[in-house]
This record gives structure tokens, sequence and C-alpha cells, in this order.
């Protein structure tokens, strides 16, 4: 069957440390990167005895992230058992949430090439985190050949968020968008790091395809190791191909779950030879329920910044935007911050985002500059579109300027004026200058009147030689007509 | 519901539990007995009780985000079986 | 009468007036504690060198007259799952031989805060798991009344410490009697409060929804002293309950005029020992020429109480179990990979009754059979729970036997694991309601074994408890008999 013919139907599993200050039912620092086993304490350590206590902010921010989901938060939660041995986790249960999530039945909005499209959060709920282990001996670092593990419980706690979406996502692009519009969510309403290389952003696909026009799900992999959105969209790609690859020879898709092999950009079965999971999750005895308070659970959504979607629906609106546009400037909430300041300075905000999101954006990547590094502010920006706007300097000036406005934090005015560039734009003077052109290049005129529409080009270029490029080039033009066709 | 010997050996497997021969004979009689005794319960019409998980009617019971000591190193390890450079160290896991 | 004969609330006063010291006195039932200890075998560890320190500390406090309290340089004895920094705790397992916690649990905190004296690590059945004591990896603890005899379990050493004098007083933890029963058949008192009562951080946990700590007494007033040191809100443990703690030497104390008695019919059932049906009738006689009214009620779901309990408690205990791998603490025996070893280590620190309950429970977890067994429990539990609520409408307290027999011989029940699980059908279902209740002694049968009377009352109503138990003591004086150590 031509691969076009299948449609993939993939669901995202995201899990977000948030980042409290302290793990989820113990005093211990949550910071990354310290010395192993150090940040353990008898309850994070499983030892016998030890009793988890509920942090307030975890699920404070757990409600908040359910609130940017759209979800509705449950008004009767509990924490569960799930039971399963690994070294990675002290208890041999972690305490996690089945039946009785914290957030449910929510939806993102994404924006793809297609358009805008609407992804189903079946759920997000509060969980704790596992260990670390190091996989050491034989080929060291990989788990299948490894001679041995060590086990360090420093993120063994951590508080997370697990975002489980529907099936909704058709496609790796759609899948690329989803996770960078939950990222930009998370980093919005100020929960979590989102750092993917620490690992307080992870993502597992459950990924299936089917013939196209057809309703029932195939059999699904669940894709796991994959540590940047890039990885995401690539094993993504892989598995679609590799299962449709499977199909056409007629074979089928075992259930399974695959790791994303970066080296060989590849999804690789784990073989696992553990039987089937059987978690047993019952309620957490050592742990009350969930009731909250719907006035506190109302106070947390109205304490909510605005989120990117509406803030891009807003621009959109406000500013005159594509949506593109309105897209790229609302991913990052400092950015649509410094944005709208600036917007709002001038009569021109679309231009002020042509800046923005063209020169003012290449330039800090280029000298790898942040928003807080500029030497300059949303009002010297505005300055300079305004400038172009009364058409003081052209456009090759203005990216002069805007040099100099960026390297040294110049005012645009300043530059125009001690660089001598402000275009003429004053009709008696540039009817001078033209009447002088015209006179020096007769056989010109004569073309012109004989037909040779074409000519008025040289003379427009006479004319800005002779005002050393000052001259209004629009102006020039259209004075130059209105003498000789008068 | 009678308890077979796999069902005794699936569940010592979930429970990490070496089982010999003997035992699982020995067990599979022992707990067919006692859920012989627990399916007595199935005698009692429970179609509209709520479960009850905890004795307490309690709810939201929450602590402050605020960093206390953690152990030592030494201490986390203290009583490791076997420890390796600050790790608890475990034996090869495929 | 020796020294360590007394009291709690005797032996406060002759320390307060000094007429001895505490290391006087640590000294003396340390001697008494190591003369008897090869008949009775109460403690796994005893901590001498931990309790000559304490009461060295003790004596300090004692001489400056400040900042005492009735446990103050007292000798007690400390059951071996509540856990103590720097000193072996090994619920009776082998699986944590040699395990010392970097932490002390919450009682042993407010024990150590009170300046109370631990003597030893008590006894008990593996993981809390029996009703004899026997099930213990290290040793059999014996009945101080009849050393053929078992002295209940799982609270066996923390019992029989209390009986034979070797501590002035214990903590005991119950889940599904294991103070109460020990208690009874020891011939002492013993609480188990309402849960939430008695922080249970750093109790090594059992089945978590039904564990309390309690004190394991001499007399009533010892109870309501140790209540008063160890009951009341610990933020560490999230089922621990806001509920503000009375002075329970003056609530018990109080009268019981008018107090309304109650008898459930299901708590007499026929073919039941005579003796203990005697003694209880006549308990609740003398209970009712005190002054208190006596009506009989009902409790009809407590029938199906010990079905409900060995799905929620395995289950519970199947995941508390987990722990024990092989990674971290305790045990470990080599394996050729990680499964392997977890399997040999679990197989190999585990005796075969914690294994049983460990099956039990992971089956009854397991997919397919988790309405079947451990909803339909938790059902049951609600059913059991409703039938006290309605029962305390009407009554203030409910009057049963403790157990149905006085203690048995070793061996007796062991074979057959549900014969010994009936040993706590009188006992359970207030686990399972979390209500509190209480044992004390009221008659030794024919063979001089002592019976003991439970009384349940209303959560967090421990005082009228105490009240109703102390009113009965006073009147009578099983608790002032004492076992001999005989060899049956
Ligand atoms: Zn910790």
């Amino acid at each position: 069957m031509p691969f076009e013919d299948y449609e993939p139907v993939i669901g995202l599993e995201v899990h977000c440390e948030l980042k409290t200050a302290t793990k989820l039912f113990c005093g211990c620092p949550t910071t990354f990167g310290n010395e192993a086993n150090t940040q353990v304490c008898p309850v994070c350590l499983g030892l016998p005895g030890t009793l988890p206590v509920m942090n307030g902010k975890a699920v404070e921010f757990a409600v908040k992230i359910g609130h940017s989901l759209n979800c509705t938060i449950a008004s009767y939660s509990k924490m569960d058992r799930k039971n399963y041995y690994y070294p990675d986790l002290p208890k041999a249960y972690q305490v996690s949430q089945y039946d009785k999530p914290l957030n449910y039945g929510g939806y993102l909005d994404i924006v793809t090439k297609e358009g805008t499209k609407r992804i189903g959060v079946t759920r997000a709920h509060l969980e704790e985190d596992a260990g670390k282990l190091v996989h050491a001996g034989g080929k060291s670092g990989r788990l299948d050949s490894s001679d041995y593990s060590l086990a360090d419980y420093n993120r063994g706690g951590i508080p997370l968020v697990e975002i489980v979406s529907e099936p909704d996502i058709r496609s790796s692009d759609e899948a690329h968008a989803y996770l960078t519009a939950l990222k930009s969510i998370l980093l919005y309403i100020d929960v979590s790091d989102c750092n993917m290389e620490e690992g307080s952003l992870r993502c597992d696909a459950n990924v299936s395809i089917r013939k196209k026009g057809t309703e029932k799900f195939g059999t699904r992999t669940e894709i796991k190791n994959m540590n940047s959105f890039k990885f995401v969209k690539q094993a993504i790609e892989y598995e679609i191909k590799r299962q449709a690859g499977v199909l056409d020879k007629g074979e089928r898709v075992i259930q399974e779950s695959r790791l994303w092999d970066v080296t060989e950009n590849k999804t690789k079965s784990m073989r696992s030879k553990e039987e089937a999971h059987d978690y047993r999750y019952f309620p957490e005895p050592d742990l009350v329920p969930i009731i909250l308070d719907p006035a506190y659970v109302q106070k947390l959504k109205v304490e909510l910044p605005e989120l990117p979607g509406a803030k891009r629906a807003r621009f959109e609106t406000d500013f005159g935007l594509t949506p593109y546009d309105a897209g790229v400037l609302t991913s990052e909430q400092e950015l649509g911050k410094w944005f709208e300041v600036g917007a709002k300075l001038t009569k021109n905000p679309k231009g002020f985002a042509n800046w923005v999101m063209g020169d003012m954006a290449a330039q800090m990547k280029e000298q790898e500059k942040e928003l807080k590094d500029l030497k300059f502010d949303q009002k010297k920006l505005a300055e300079l579109v305004d400038i172009i706007d009364a058409g003081t300097i052209n456009s090759k000036q203005a990216k002069e300027v805007f040099l100099e406005l960026f390297n040294e934090g110049v005012s645009p005015a300043e530059v125009v004026k001690s660089k001598g560039m402000a275009q003429v734009s004053d009709p008696k003077a540039i009817e001078a200058v033209v009447g002088k052109v015209l006179d020096e290049n007769p056989n010109v005129v004569v073309d012109y009147m004989g037909g040779k529409q074409g000519v008025i080009g040289f003379l427009v270029g006479k004319v800005m030689q002779a005002s050393q490029g000052k001259a209004n080039p629009k102006m020039v033009n259209e004075i130059i007509k209105k003498k000789l066709d008068s | 519901m009678a308890l077979s010997e796999k069902d005794v050996q699936y569940v010592a497997k979930l429970a990490r539990l070496e089982v010999t021969e003997q035992e699982v004979a020995k067990y599979t009689q022992q707990l067919g007995n006692i859920l012989g005794y627990i399916e007595e319960m199935g005698k009692l019409d429970t179609a509209n009780v709520e479960p009850l998980t905890h004795p307490l009617d309690m709810k939201n019971v929450f602590r402050e985000d605020v960093v206390k000591p953690s152990l030592t190193q030494a201490e986390v390890l203290s009583n490791g079986p076997e420890v390796q450079s600050g790790h608890f160290k475990v034996p090869k896991i495929m | 009468m020796e020294l360590y004969q007394k009291t709690i609330h005797e032996i406060a006063s002759d320390l307060k007036a000094k007429k001895v010291s505490s290391v006087e006195l640590t000294k003396a039932t340390m001697a008494h504690l190591k003369a008897v200890e090869p008949k009775v075998q109460s403690f796994i560890t005893v901590t001498e060198e931990v309790a000559l320190a304490q009461a060295a500390e003790a004596d300090k406090r004692l001489a400056s007259g400040s900042n005492l309290t009735p446990l103050t340089g007292v000798p007690l004895g400390i059951k071996d799952l509540l856990c103590t920094k720097g000193v072996q705790t090994t619920c009776a397992s082998k699986m944590l031989e040699g395990f010392k916690p970097p932490y002390n649990a919450t009682v042993v905190e407010r024990l150590n805060a009170a300046g109370a004296i631990m003597v030893g690590k008590t006894n008990m059945d593996e993981f809390a798991m029996g009703s004899s004591t026997e099930t213990s990896y290290y040793q059999k603890t014996k009945n101080p009344w009849n050393l053929s005899c078992v002295p209940g379990g799982s609270s066996g050493g923390s019992a029989s410490c209390v009986s034979a004098d070797q501590a002035f007083g214990s903590l005991g933890s119950d889940t599904g009697g294991s103070i109460r029963q020990p208690a009874a058949l020891c011939g002492i008192v013993g609480l188990k409060p309402t849960y939430g009562r008695v922080s249970r951080y750093g109790l090594i946990a059992f089945a978590s929804s039904l564990d309390q700590i309690g004190p394991m007494t001499k007399d009533v007033e010892d109870c309501a002293l140790m209540m008063n040191v160890i009951a009341g809100h610990d933020e560490k443990d999230s089922t621990s309950a806001n509920v503000a703690v009375p002075d329970y030497t003056v609530e018990m104390k109080k009268s019981i005029k008018g107090l309304k008695i109650g008898i459930p019919k299901e708590f007499f059932p026929e073919g039941m020992n005579p003796e203990v049906t005697e003694a209880t009738k006549k308990a609740i006689e003398q209970l009712k020429s005190l002054g208190s009214e006596v009506h009989e009620i009902s409790l009809p779901h407590s029938p199906y109480s010990l079905a409900a309990y060995y799905v929620l408690a395995p289950s519970e205990a199947s995941s508390n179990l987990a722990r024990y791998d092989g990674v971290r603490y305790g045990l470990r025996v080599p394996g050729e990979n990680i499964v392997e070893m977890y399997s040999k280590t679990r197989a190999a620190g585990f005796g075969p009754e914690v294994k049983r309950r460990i099956m039990l429970g992971t089956y009854a977890l397991s997919s397919g059979y988790y309405d079947a067994y451990y909803l339909k429990a938790l059902k049951v539990r609600r059913l059991i729970k409703q039938d006290y609520d309605q029962a305390f409408e009407k009554v203030d307290v409910i009057v049963t036997p403790t157990v149905p027999n006085p203690a048995f011989k070793f061996g007796e029940k062991t074979d057959n694991p549900l014969t010994m699980y009936l040993e706590d059908i009188f006992t359970i279902s207030i686990n399972i309601a979390g209500v509190p209740a209480l044992s004390l002694p009221c008659g030794l049968s024919k063979t001089d074994l002592p019976i003991g009377l439970q009384i349940i009352g209303k959560p967090f109503d421990e005082g009228t408890l105490l009240k109703a138990a102390y009113a009965y003591e006073q009147s009578t004086d099983w608790h002032r008999r004492k076992p001999t150590l005989k060899e049956s």
C-alpha cells in the first residue's frame, strides 16, 4: 500500500518536573546536578517506617497546569500506589494517581501550516519521580550490556505531572507543534524549567498507523528515550515508516515499548522479558484524599497569566499580525511582553513586529544575546519604525541605523542626524535638482516623450546621484513624471 | 474462584519470591483455604455501598514547600548491602 | 515488693521523691530483666548501654526538679518495629537483621523527650504478622503465666516484658489485635488508640490503614500516663489527626454513673470457652453495679470482619513489604541479575507467614481480582464502620471478651493459618472501623491463665474507655496478680 495511504495515530505522554523547592513527599531539595545520594532523607530513601506528606506547592502547580490545559479540576482526587520492582524505585511502588487524577478532560490548541488544531488532553496527574541508574561495567553506559548498575536517589521523589494527550495527533509535525505549545504554556505559568537535557521534561509517544479513512486504531508501540523535540519528530517519523513496512509485508505490529537510538537513528524493541505489567494499583493508605475548595481552585485560575493561545489571538486582532507572526511573538512569554510594549509605541505595530522577528532576532542569534542583554529599549526601535514610515531614510539606511542601535544603543534619530542620512522630502528642493538633471539630459527627455517610458529609471538614478542618495526616491519619481507629463 | 498452582507461581513471580515446587503446592492449598473463607464476603450485598479506604474522614493534608536537611551520603549508604562510589550497587538489570 | 514490680505511677513518685535514682532503678530492672530473660525471652535486643546513658540524663533532670514527666527515669520496652536511631530494628525478621535506622520513630522521640528509659527492643511476630509471636525469626517468647504457652502476638515481647516486670511498660502496635490479644493473654492492660491518635511515623508498616501504636502497662493509670506522652498530632504522619488530647489521668478518674455500655450479641458465639464467657459476664455485672447501664446491641457485619481484614491487611502489606529488595538496606542474597537477586533475597529474608500474606495480598490486588477482593473488602469495611457509628449513637462504650480463649500452647495453631487468624475474631473489626479499644485483666482460668476484657470506644474518646476501665480495675484486683514463670 502506498505510504500516503496510511494515517498515523499518535498520543503523547509528557512528564514534567515541577520546580518546587522540595520533593513531593519530603523536605529534600530538588536541585539538579549534585553529588549522588546527597539529597536523600529517610522518606525518599523509602526507609521502613517513613511516611509521605504532600507538598502543597506541588498540588498548586499541578492545578495550574490543569487550568492552563483547559482541564476539569477534580472535585475529589486521591493518590494511588503503582507497584513494580526496579532499583530506581526505593519503595518498590510509585505514588501516582490512577482512577482519580487531579486534572482531566482538557485540550490544547496547536498551530501548524494547515492552521489551528485542537488536541485533547486526557489527564494531567501528579506523581513522584524515580531515582537514576548508571549502567556500568561491560560496554559501559548501555543497559543491555552492563555488568551492574549504580543507583542514585537524588531525583527520587521529585514531583512530576504526567500530561497524557488523546490520540488526536496525526503527524510528527503536529507532535512537534503540540510539544512546543505545551512547553510554552508550562514556561508561561512558571511551574517547570522544561529542561530536556536535565530531564525536567520527558516525552513518550504512543504510535500506531491505520488505513486512511478507517476508524479502528492499529496496534500501537510506545517509544521512549527521546530527549529532545527533534528526536521526538525523528522517532515518530521512523516508527510510522517501520510500522508501514511491517504491515506491507503482511506482518503484524507487536504491542511493545521501543527505545529511540540516537546513534543509529532508529527505534529498537526493548525486548523486555518481564511479564505483562500488573501494577496492582490501590489507594495510597498513607495519604489522604485531595478535595480542593472550589474557591481556591478558582483563585488559581484567575491568577494565571495570559496564556500563549490567548495572547496570540489578541496580537492578531490588536496589532493586525498574521497567525504565524503572532505565534512566533508569543512562543516565549518575555518576547511577547517585550513586543507588546513596543507595538503600542508606534503607529505601525506590524512594522515593529517585522523588525523584532527579522533583524533583531537574527542579530540576537548571531551575537548570542537575550532580551535582557539588549542595549536599547522598545521606544528606540519604535522610533526607527516611525522614521522609516515618515520616509526620512530608505530601507538600506534603515538596516545601517538598526545595527548602530543594536550594537551601540544609539537612538535612530541621532544616527540619522549624525550620519546626515535624512532623506530630502522637501518638494521644492527635489524639484530644483530634477530641473537641473532634465536640463542636463535633453536627449533622454526626448526619448521619454517619444514613448520610451523606461528611461525614467535612468533619470531617477541621476537625481539620486545628484542628491547624494538623500532624496526621497518615491517623491523623485513622482516629480519627474509630473514635470515630463506637463 | 479456585486457586491454581499456576496462579501461585504467577503471584510469587509478581511478588519477587523464589518458591520451590513443594512451596507452590503448600501455598496453593493454604491460600485456597483462606480465599475460601474470604469469599464469605460474597454473601453480603454491597452493590450500593461506597468503598471506605480511610477509617478517618480526612482530606488535604499538605506541607509547606520548605527545604529540610537531608541525610549525609554516608548515612544514606550506611545500611547498603553493596555500595560503590556514592551509589548503591545492584546486579545487572537485563 | 521489689522496685521493678511497681507500676509507673508508683515508681514515678519514688523517683520524684528521690527515694531511688533512675540509674539505680535502671540497674535493678536490668538485673531482673536479665535474670528472667532466659525463661521469657521478651527481647530481641537489650539496650543496656543506651538505658544507662538515658538514666544518667534522667537523673540530672530529676535532680533539677524541672521539666519532669511521670515517665522521666522509668524503664520501658519498645516493640522491635519502632525505629530507634542507631539501634538495631529488625521487625523480628531475618530481612532486617542488623538494620540500624538513621532516625527515631515519633513515639520514640516523644518518650525520649519525656525522659523515659529504653531497656530493649521487644520480640514480636515477624513484621507483626501473627498472634503468638511464634513467627519471629529470632526466638520464641514465653507467656510468664505459663512458660509452655504463647504470650500472644504480635506484640508478644511487649506484653511478656511488662507481665514479667522486665519493664514498667512498653509500646506495642496493633493491626488486628496485636496489642490487645497479648495484653489479654499476659494479664496486662493494652490500648489500641483511635486510628490517627498516635503518629505512625517510624512504625514499620504492616497494614498502613489499620496499624496503630499503643501502650501496654501494668494498670490503667499507667496506660493513661503513657497515652499522655505519645498521643497527639504529628506533621510527619498525614493520617495523624489534629484533635486535642485531654489529660487522660483526669478523664480516667471521672465517674461512670449512667455510662451506657453496649453488649454486642455477635461477640458471644455458641461454643466459646465458658471460662471466658463467664469472666466477661461477671465483669459486665461489675460495671453495672458501679452505676453504668447495660444495653444489648448488634454489630451485624462483624462476622465478616475477619474476611475483609484478610484482604485489606495482606494487600497493603504486599506493597509495604515490597521495599525489602536487597538494594538499600537489610539482607541481600546475590543473584546473576536483578530479578534473581530480588527473588532469592526475599525468599531467604521472609518467613512462611509473611510470604503467605504477601502472596495473598498480591493475588487480591492483581489484575482481574481487584474488584472481587480488594474493592469488596473496602465496601465491607464501610458496613463495619457504619455498625459502630450506629451503635455509638446509643451507647458510650462497647464491652466484649478480648480473645475467645486464654493462652494456648506453642505449636498448637501453627499448622493451620486459619485457626491462628481466628484468635483475632473479637479484636479485628475495631481496626477496620478505626475506633479505640483496650484490653484489661478480668479473670484467671482454672489453669491460672489470664482472661481479658475488651472495652471499645468512640473515635478519639479514649478518655471514656480509660474511665470505664479504671472504674472496673479499682473495684477488682486482677491487675495485682503476678505470674509465677511456671513451666505448665
Ligand atoms: Zn527526602
